[in-house]
């Protein structure tokens, strides 16, 4: 186990995490019965103030916090207790992040910033929830420079050697975290900010966007490689094999550092203000990330195969009976990998330049995310709290616990493929994302989208309840290994850490070789935005004024 | 770095299928004109009403072939008179903002473009079947974002 003051730290990062789960789920669960007309606000309460809860609470709390307790656990491990300043450090890191949550959460509830989690500018909330967002960006970067510097200080005393698989993927995330963070800042700092106070007039609407998008997109990575690093790192452990290949592992996590921030155009495909060229470039660097995706998918493949041959299996299928199906730590990640499948999938029709017009904006990008960030990446997640959080506690996760965990990835996986089977179907057909309930004056082609089974209010109401209810079965867990299952005194009732081991000693050194792979991303970074964000600013039109139109 | 045979075939045939599909993707785009909305005329945002084409918005025909449509969107709605276009004749649609960004979506068609204050957004498009579409916003605007919507008829 490791030291009592680093445990601390991560318990309160997932406790925050999980205070946002709470609240965001339930605000999902809201909008599904206000879409179905079933639910009527107060109206001191808005559907888009909802909304923007939902995905700044879910997308950006719970994943950060999450993130940063596994990272904290998992750095102590391998690396060793935190010296005092990486200690002091990641407190502070954690404050400020909070400080920054909470500020922007009151200027939600409050109704100062209906803007989404996008907040697209010419939109103005009050200036405080640009001022939380920093404050959060702001945290996160130092809890990223505390784990920076604890891993610096263990390659000065293990001079030549490679770092421990999980040390290094741990920078490589931090890595792609800090580059991306740098559109988002240079957008709230130098655009938001003084607009939204009244120092400036106007704002350039276009480059904010862009801004943007080149932070949005690398946000996206930013969730999905510490999942990555429980499939590569964790899930060989619960099978009882090694990594099946540290060097290919940690070249799939470069390739996500390099291919992951210059492509944030694809989001940007049908606006004005950004030439066929640099869209199409920024599409076929954006196709570059199918390469390390189809690394980790062979490597998954790999690790399940081998260790069912070790156990016997017999056949070219032999082995998938083989696989520790009673194993809620496994089975849930498992799921969390047959959804990315299909979520893969539907991210490359998003980016193949003009067949987006087909989908943007419509009712398919949300179904796209819960089945990425809302499957992939959330079940990954809570394969990990299963045991993450007893470790840190030392208590039991306990045989009813065991059972409560398998019914509530079901019901997820069950309330998921509902609601967002349903919500790719309803996009393809046309209807649109971000609204409320609207039949658009009862009009024909309104009314044919939503005239399914499949496709109807009813079942992604039927799939979103399933989800809240799963999610208080997770919410119920969480508060038992937190704070209620008896302690673990027998040593077979010691949750443990599944950590596999890598040959990392035959791993080639140019891999933690950070200088050329950052070298490579920046100039990446410059040959796709450099001349069209100049000539945004450039060619700029005349400002827009801010707006409150909500 | 060892890489297993299979691996080896693996990535071969992933990579292989990502060269076809760019190839698609690209050769499509810019060999046939198959290209997303787009555009990089601009506008200044405070002056919409009195810039042409959107001092006179709505339908306005350019040759034989070719009809120009020009939109206004503001929250919460489109100012663009009188919708009524021919099938099978192209239509050039050119859309900016007075305020915040919109989209502009014609439910049923490839016309699915975002509206950004201070740019014009171009898209061209033929309707082959006559008949009433539905536009809709689908970028959020504000209280009344879901309540923005207009309709075009094709004849």
């Amino acid at each position: 186990m490791i030291a009592a003051k680093d445990r601390k730290i991560a318990l309160w990062n997932i406790g925050v995490a999980y205070t946002a789960f709470l609240i965001g789920t339930l605000c999902g669960l809201l909008q599904v019965f206000i879409r179905n007309d079933a639910l009527q606000l107060p109206a001191w309460l808005d559907y888009y103030q909802i909304l923007t809860a939902h995905g700044v609470l879910l997308a950006l709390i719970y994943t950060a916090f999450f993130i940063f307790g596994f990272f904290v656990t998992g750095m102590s491990k391998t690396l060793g207790t935190f010296g005092p300043k990486v200690w002091l450090f990641s407190w502070i890191g954690f404050w400020v992040t909070l400080a920054g949550t909470v500020l922007a959460t009151i200027m939600i509830v409050s109704g100062e910033a209906s803007v989404l989690y996008t907040f697209y500018a010419p939109l103005k909330a009050s200036g405080w929830y640009y001022v939380g967002l920093a404050l959060y960006v702001v945290g996160t970067w130092i809890s990223s420079f505390a784990l920076i510097a604890h891993y610096l200080v263990w390659r000065k005393a293990h001079k030549g050697e490679m770092s421990p698989l999980f040390a290094f993927m741990t920078i490589a995330t931090l890595v792609l975290w800090l580059i991306a963070c740098l559109g988002v800042v240079a957008t709230v700092l130098f655009q938001y900010i003084p607009w939204a106070f009244g120092w400036t007039d106007t704002i350039n609407v276009e480059l904010s966007r862009s801004l943007f998008w080149y932070f949005g997109h690398p946000l996206v990575y930013f969730w999905l490689l510490p999942a990555y690093m429980a499939w590569y790192l964790i899930v060989p452990k619960l099978l009882g094999v090694k990594v099946f290949s540290d060097s290919l592992a940690r070249l799939s996590f470069v390739l996500f550092i390099l291919f992951s921030i210059p492509v944030g155009f694809h989001h940007q495909l049908t606006e004005p203000g950004i030439s066929n060229f640099w869209k199409f470039l920024q599409v076929v660097l954006t196709f570059m990330v199918i390469v390390p995706s189809l690394m980790t998918a062979f490597s998954m493949f790999a690790t399940f195969e081998t260790s069912g041959r070790k156990k016997g299996a017999k056949g070219l299928f032999g082995w998938f009976a083989m696989l520790p199906w009673k194993d809620v730590r496994f089975t849930s990640i498992f799921i969390a990998m047959a959804f990315f499948i299909p979520g893969g999938a539907g991210g490359i029709i998003n980016a193949s330049f003009q067949l987006n017009e087909v989908v943007h904006n419509t009712l398919w990008i949300v179904g796209h995310f819960h089945i990425t960030v809302g499957t992939p990446v959330a079940m990954t997640f809570m394969g990990m709290t299963f045991w993450l959080i007893p470790y840190l506690t030392g208590r039991k996760f306990t045989k009813s616990m065991q059972t409560l965990g398998f019914v509530q990835i079901i019901t997820w996986s069950i309330g998921m493929l509902l609601m967002s089977t349903a919500q790719h179907v309803l996009g393809l057909l046309g209807a649109p994302r971000r609204t409320a309930y609207s039949s658009y004056n009862n009009h024909p082609a309104a009314l044919e989208w939503f005239d399914g089974i499949l496709t109807s209010h009813v079942t992604m109401a039927i799939g979103g309840s399933i989800l809240f209810i799963s999610a208080m079965m997770l919410m119920y867990i969480v508060v038992m290994t937190m704070f209620l299952s008896p302690k673990a005194e027998k040593p077979e009732d010691i949750v443990e850490f599944p950590l596999a081991d890598s040959d990392r000693e035959s791993s080639p050194k140019f891999l933690e070789n950070w200088k050329i792979w950052i070298g490579i991303a920046f100039a990446l970074i410059l040959i796709a935005y450099a001349i069209p964000l100049s000539s945004m600013i450039q060619h700029a039109p005349p400002g827009s004024e801010g707006l409150k139109t909500w | 770095m060892h890489l297993h045979k299979y691996e080896k075939i693996w990535l071969a045939f992933g990579v292989a299928a990502l060269v076809v599909f760019l190839s698609v993707v690209g050769v499509s785009a810019f060999s046939h004109d198959h290209t997303p909305a787009g555009g990089m005329e601009t506008i200044d945002p405070k002056k919409v009403n009195e810039t042409a084409p959107f001092d006179k918005p709505g339908v306005t025909q350019l040759d034989d072939n070719t009809y120009q449509v020009a939109v206004v969107s503001m929250a919460f709605g489109y100012n663009a008179p009188e919708l009524k276009v021919p099938a099978g004749k192209e239509i050039i649609f050119k859309v900016t903002s007075t305020d915040v960004v919109h989209s502009f979506t014609i439910d049923n068609t490839k016309v699915n473009l975002m509206v950004v204050p201070g740019q014009i957004t171009t898209k061209s498009y033929t309707f082959e079947k006559p008949g009433k579409y539905l536009i809709l916003c689908n970028e959020y605007c504000g209280t009344g974002h879901h309540l923005m919507y207009n309709e075009i008829e094709v004849y």
